[in-house]
């Protein structure tokens, strides 16, 4: 299996590179000059000629580019325009926030779709696989942004029981450690910082996670499906295993491997669903920091944003890969 | 013959029994009915609709819905314009946009897969490759930075949406194809000196249709989502054509106060998408044979 994921690693690397060029070409051919962007329209000539050979736009496109790959070698995807500061710090100080908003989101969304939908596809047409079909279509139809106005005109503007932006209530979270509000808060036992962290995080996790809930819950219950109908499912009734040991301990176990599957894939949704969501809530992500930066041509912030995205993507392919073997132990690389 | 009319028959009276083949139909029927009036509200959408979508009456502004025979059925916005005529013309975009990214996304997807399939060897690779390196990027992602470079507007917007969505097809026809090749109707239009264009168009497209048809609905339903959210950030069509995505937007700052801003553009994304995949669904299940082992729908 290493030599399989070694092989795969290595095949990531023209493909990553093809994605940097591609990116760092469609960046820099939009229209819109950051240069007038940033210092004004009435900026004079000689300053815009100063601004463009101070952040190299003066120098051919290969040339930027190829500095760029470079630098990005070196782990540096130069200074953004907008804050004046280096890439790599700007989205550190935002990914955190994205990264606690999707585990929560996958974690709704597993927790529900899972046993939703291992119930619904062991009882076949009957009243709790008719409501968990319908949940599973409902969630995949559901536009998240939709969702998220929604869920703050109810919750939060008629009932008044969540807050709407923002990830923690200005003077309650304490010092920042790792960048995860709530495991900070945990690390410093601060409880009423976790709960206050946690009604912030609800609303936009469960906007986040219907799409990747409907989805799941679908291919759960299709999947299990497909093992009830197993040989080995037979042989574990006939030796008087009681049904739900059958459901939990046999089926559900061989369902998993295309609910990881669709886990994997769906991360990259969530990826993307981040950036809508985090735009409606106001989270202060890396997602919403890719709008601001590409509104303000910040040529050197969009592309590093859209290579982490993009890397994350492919690393997240990857370990899903890996994680086959370990979940099915007849699958070997 | 006989037999296997007899075994239709039986499978046929077991579905019915179980309650599956009108379900199937229901489900189906019901997808299919809201698509149809989908396109029937964005066809005759000038005829529908009372007012022009963006005509602005001043003292009309953020009006509430006051039921029909109102002037304003679903209400105003901010700018005094009626929700119901925005609503009606946002479904024209949805509209093309849904079904030029599926027509032309399945086009190339299935042209380049059976392409692919067919031929092996480097032109396959060249094109897998080609797959591999569009599909590492998460989904709205490589709209948002396509239209960042083509800039606002209809047709950018469909190209953006392409950029991503033949690659399921793609792969599902070159899966195909790779079996359809060796199959002995590919073998015998090869013995009558068929050419390879000839075999790929008229024996093994033709073949993968029915596959390509349930592509096409989801790829419907995420185009449409797709297109709303790109809008909804600020990227999609112009701010002066009305489209769900764009009122989705607008109302972002109203919520407090007119919640029917945000709630009929977005409960007609809601509902589109929902009629397009039951209709997908049903498609699927009724062309799926695993259907009749597992005695419910997958």
């Amino acid at each position: 299996m290493t030599s399989y994921l070694a092989r795969r690693l290595a095949g990531t690397i023209p493909v990553l590179l093809l994605i940097s060029l591609l990116v760092f070409l469609l960046i820099h051919a939009a229209p819109g000059d950051p240069t007038l962007l940033l210092l004004g329209e009435e900026t004079n000539a000689a300053d815009i000629a100063k601004a463009k050979a101070h952040w190299g736009l003066d120098q051919p496109i290969y040339v930027q580019y190829g500095k760029f790959l470079v630098s990005v070698a070196g782990g540096d995807f130069g200074k953004s325009f907008k804050y004046a500061e280096p890439v790599i710090g700007v989205i550190k100080s935002r990914l955190p926030a994205t990264i606690e908003l999707a585990i929560f989101a996958i974690l709704i969304a597993t927790l529900m779709a899972i046993p939703l939908g291992v119930w619904a596809g062991s009882k076949p047409n009957s009243w709790i696989d008719n409501l968990g079909t319908t949940f599973g279509l409902f969630g995949i139809s559901m536009p998240s942004f939709w969702l998220a106005i929604m869920l703050i005109l109810l919750l939060a503007g008629v009932l008044n029981i969540l807050p709407t932006s923002g990830r923690s209530t200005y003077g309650i979270a304490g010092p920042e450690q790792t960048g995860f509000y709530i495991l900070d808060s945990i690390m410093q036992r601060n409880g009423r910082a976790v709960w206050d962290a946690l009604t912030h995080i609800f609303l936009p996790a469960l906007a986040l996670g219907i799409n990747m809930l409907g989805i799941l819950m679908r291919v759960t219950r299709s999947s299990i499906l497909e093992v009830m109908n197993e040989d080995y499912i037979q042989t574990a009734r006939a030796k008087g295993l009681r049904e739900n040991k059958v459901v939990w301990r046999h089926v559900t176990r061989n369902a998993l491997i295309p609910v990881i599957t669709v886990v994997g894939l769906e991360l990259g949704t969530l990826l993307s669903g981040s950036i809508i969501v985090e735009t409606v809530f106001s989270w202060p992500g890396s997602g919403s920091l890719l709008i601001t930066a590409l509104n303000a041509r910040d040529y050197p912030l969009v592309t590093g944003l859209v290579m982490i995205y993009t890397a994350a993507f492919v690393a997240i392919n990857l370990i899903i890969d890996g994680l086959y073997a370990i979940v099915d132990p007849r699958i070997c690389y | 013959m006989q037999s296997l009319t007899l075994e239709s028959a039986t499978d046929a009276r077991d579905a019915v029994r179980a309650g599956i083949l009108p379900r199937l139909h229901v489900k189906a029927f019901t997808g299919g009915a809201i698509v149809l009036a989908f396109i029937l509200v964005g066809l005759f959408g000038p005829a529908l609709a009372p007012l022009d979508p963006n005509k602005q009456e001043l003292t009309a502004m953020m009006q509430a819905p006051a039921g029909i025979g109102s002037a304003h059925v679903l209400g105003t916005d901010n700018l005094g314009r009626d929700i119901l005529s925005r609503v009606i013309y946002g479904s024209r975009v949805s509209l093309v946009v849904a079904f030029a990214v599926v027509f032309v996304s399945g086009f190339v997807g299935i042209v380049l897969g059976a392409v692919s399939g067919y031929f092996g060897g480097k032109v396959d690779f060249a094109i897998q490759k080609l797959v591999d390196v569009v599909w590492a990027f998460p989904p709205l992602l490589i709209g948002i930075t396509l239209m960042a470079f083509l800039g606002q507007g209809l047709f950018n917007l469909i190209l953006a949406l392409v950029a991503q969505r033949w690659i399921p097809y793609c792969r599902v026809v070159r899966g195909q194809t790779l079996s359809l090749r060796g199959r002995d109707f590919v073998a015998a239009a090869q013995c009558l000196g068929a050419s390879n264009r000839q075999i790929i168009v008229r024996h093994i497209i033709p073949n993968l249709i029915q596959t390509s048809l349930v592509i096409g609905t989801f790829a419907m339903a995420s185009s449409i989502i797709a297109e709303a959210s790109l809008s909804f950030l600020g990227v999609g069509v112009p701010p002066e054509i009305p489209t769900w995505g764009t009122m989705l937007a607008d109302a972002r700052i109203y919520i407090s106060t007119a919640w029917w801003l945000p709630l009929f553009p977005g409960l007609c994304i809601f509902i589109t998408v929902l009629g397009i995949n039951l209709l997908g669904d049903g498609l699927r299940d009724l062309l799926d044979p695993r259907l009749k082992r597992t005695g419910a729908k997958i």
